[in-house]
């Protein structure tokens, strides 16, 4: 197997699973902590991920199929996704155009609002989010139009959850990475939560909570 | 021309003034204000304390470097983050040597002075940071002319979270209540679950603060666990979480280097754990020790010449006198880095 990339939590692979090209995700052991804090994260993010990327797809969000579990050793068989990260393709977009703005990715940011969206409608927190955390997959259909499907990954921190505060956390999560990933991108990140807004049937709560939660980094005292 | 600066820090409870010419360190003396187990440091006496060893450590500071107030070119003071009462009673001091000395002011941001320090003395190019402290805790990558902020507490500071508990379990404050926690974990082997808390990159301290605030009141399981249990538990699960969200700083950025700075950076334990990710990626740590670690003013005065030197050059000393006020609050990505390529 070929190592593809050695992310926070697991090791990727490259493989196969009868016939298909697949993801390997293995959870390898953290030498950095006790023993006793490893096993028990290792073992609850792996049955965490593997849910999430079950009740996502009931929920109509895209997510990679499972193909195998092998919980003894902690690793997950995943459908391969062709695609670029969401980061990726902002920072070559950027590099791309003359101008440094970001309109003409409106509409993803638009997509993964609504993405968003139906995920926390149902009742799920992603508990990760980041633009490295979400695929963008571009596939020519019959009218030669280019189409993007954004698929999200990385569900290890994910947990169910009903409540506002989880999922203001979420976003608030999303918005401190992409503002630090993506700099001057606040416009961007506008676009994404007015289509959460749009679609989500509980935001007013959650952006609420999004803003508490915002002041509550603020208002932290700083010292030393 | 060599610059030479002198800085002054006293954002926290100790008070540090330092000499650094072109990147050498000529002295950096500091006291620190202790106070009794139990007991945190509050803004009134602890901005007394500045006002009384402010002579004193100045005095040192010029005689450790063996210069003259003549020698310097210009004064740095913290212009925040930190505790109000004593940065002003240090900024008031600055101003008032720049004033009598004829030197132009710069205020600085205490983060961005640790990180130049800890660049200053590692060497490290372009890393990856921890910052932790009393009352900071942040995973901070440069991009674009900003030190940008990735990972962060959404409540409570890890040094914050430890110095509490140290008063809970009455531990001393000399020299620091973090170091005496890690000394005493280094007795503890009996591990105790607490909450672990990661969101995304960001963490969140104030549960597991309670949680072992509980614990450590509740008699039935004091029986099975010694205080040293505790701060053993206490550490392992912090610093855990702390390396945690710094490797997913690390693989979100594509990062190879990584720097722990910050008063609770010098913990070994934590720069072990550290070292060990670092490794198992194949990226290198670099750290430094309590010198440097640790609230200072030569850590002030290399960030201000930092700035002296590239964006201020053309300020005039009216105009950075003008300038010279300070903030409770001030953000470690509000400031512009103009000293390092975009």
């Amino acid at each position: 197997m070929n190592l593809l990339q050695q992310g926070a939590e697991a090791r990727l692979f490259a493989a196969n699973f009868c016939g298909r090209s697949c993801i390997v995700k293995e959870r390898f052991p953290k030498k950095y902590r006790l023993q006793e804090i490893d096993e028990k994260l290792t073992k609850k993010r792996l049955s965490q991920e593997v849910k999430a990327l079950q009740r996502c797809r009931k929920a109509g969000i895209l997510t990679p199929i499972i193909y195998f579990v092998d919980t003894t050793r902690s690793i997950i068989f995943l459908e391969k996704i062709d695609g670029e990260t969401v980061r990726q393709h902002i920072v070559s977009v950027r590099k791309m155009q003359e101008d440094s703005s970001y309109h003409s990715i409106y509409p993803m940011a638009r997509e993964i609002g609504k993405i968003l969206a139906k995920l926390h409608d149902a009742d799920l927190i992603h508990g990760d989010l980041t633009t490295s955390n979400m695929i963008i997959k571009t596939s020519d259909n019959k009218l030669d139009k280019k189409t993007n499907e954004i698929f999200l990954i990385d569900f290890g921190l994910s947990f169910s959850s009903s409540l506002a505060e989880d999922k203001g956390v979420d976003l608030y999560v999303l918005e401190r990475a992409f503002l630090s990933t993506h700099p001057n991108s606040e416009e961007l990140f506008s676009v994404l939560l007015d289509a959460y807004k749009d679609v989500s049937k509980k935001s007013s709560s959650v952006l609420t909570k999004l803003e508490e939660v915002r002041q509550r980094g603020r208002k932290r005292s700083m010292i030393g | 021309m060599p610059l030479t600066v002198i800085g002054f820090e006293g954002s926290a409870n100790k008070l540090g003034i330092g000499i650094v010419r072109d990147g050498v360190v000529f002295s950096n003396p500091r006291h620190t204000y202790v106070t009794p187990p139990g007991k945190g440091f509050l803004p009134r006496e602890t901005a007394k304390h500045h006002r009384e060893w402010m002579l004193n450590v100045l005095k040192q500071a010029l005689t450790d470097a063996g210069l003259t107030h003549a020698d310097i070119d210009c004064v740095a003071y913290t212009k925040g983050p930190g505790m109000g009462a004593p940065l002003v009673s240090v900024a008031v001091a600055a101003r008032t040597v720049a004033q009598l000395w004829n030197k132009p002011l710069i205020g600085v941001n205490h983060c961005i002075a640790h990180i130049e320090m800890g660049r200053l003395i590692t060497s490290a190019d372009n890393p990856t940071v921890l910052y932790v402290s009393g009352g900071n805790t942040q995973v901070i990558a440069y991009s674009e002319r900003r030190y940008r902020i990735f990972g962060e507490t959404i409540d409570i500071a890890v040094g914050n979270c430890l110095d509490r508990f140290a008063r809970i379990i009455q531990i001393s404050n000399d020299p620091s209540p973090g170091y005496n926690i890690e000394q005493l974990a280094k007795k503890g082997n009996k591990f105790l679950q607490l909450p672990y808390t990661v969101k995304g990159m960001d963490v969140s301290f104030t549960g597991i603060l309670s949680f072992i605030e509980d614990a450590a009141k509740n008699k039935t399981l004091m029986a099975e666990y010694t205080p040293a249990d505790l701060c053993f538990s206490l550490q392992e699960t912090l610093f855990s979480m702390l390396v945690e969200i710094t490797e997913r700083a690390m693989a979100h950025c594509g990062s190879q280097e990584v720097m722990i700075v910050g008063g609770v950076g010098c913990n070994l334990r934590l720069q072990e754990m550290m070292e060990i990710m670092a490794n198992e990626r194949g990226a290198r740590l670099y750290a430094t020790d309590e010198r440097f670690c640790i609230d200072n003013g030569a850590m002030i005065a290399q960030a201000g010449f930092e700035m002296y030197r590239t964006g201020l050059k053309d300020a005039t000393y009216e105009d950075l006198l003008e300038e010279s006020w300070c903030t409770q609050r001030f953000r470690t990505d509000e400031v512009e880095v103009t000293w390092r390529d975009p």
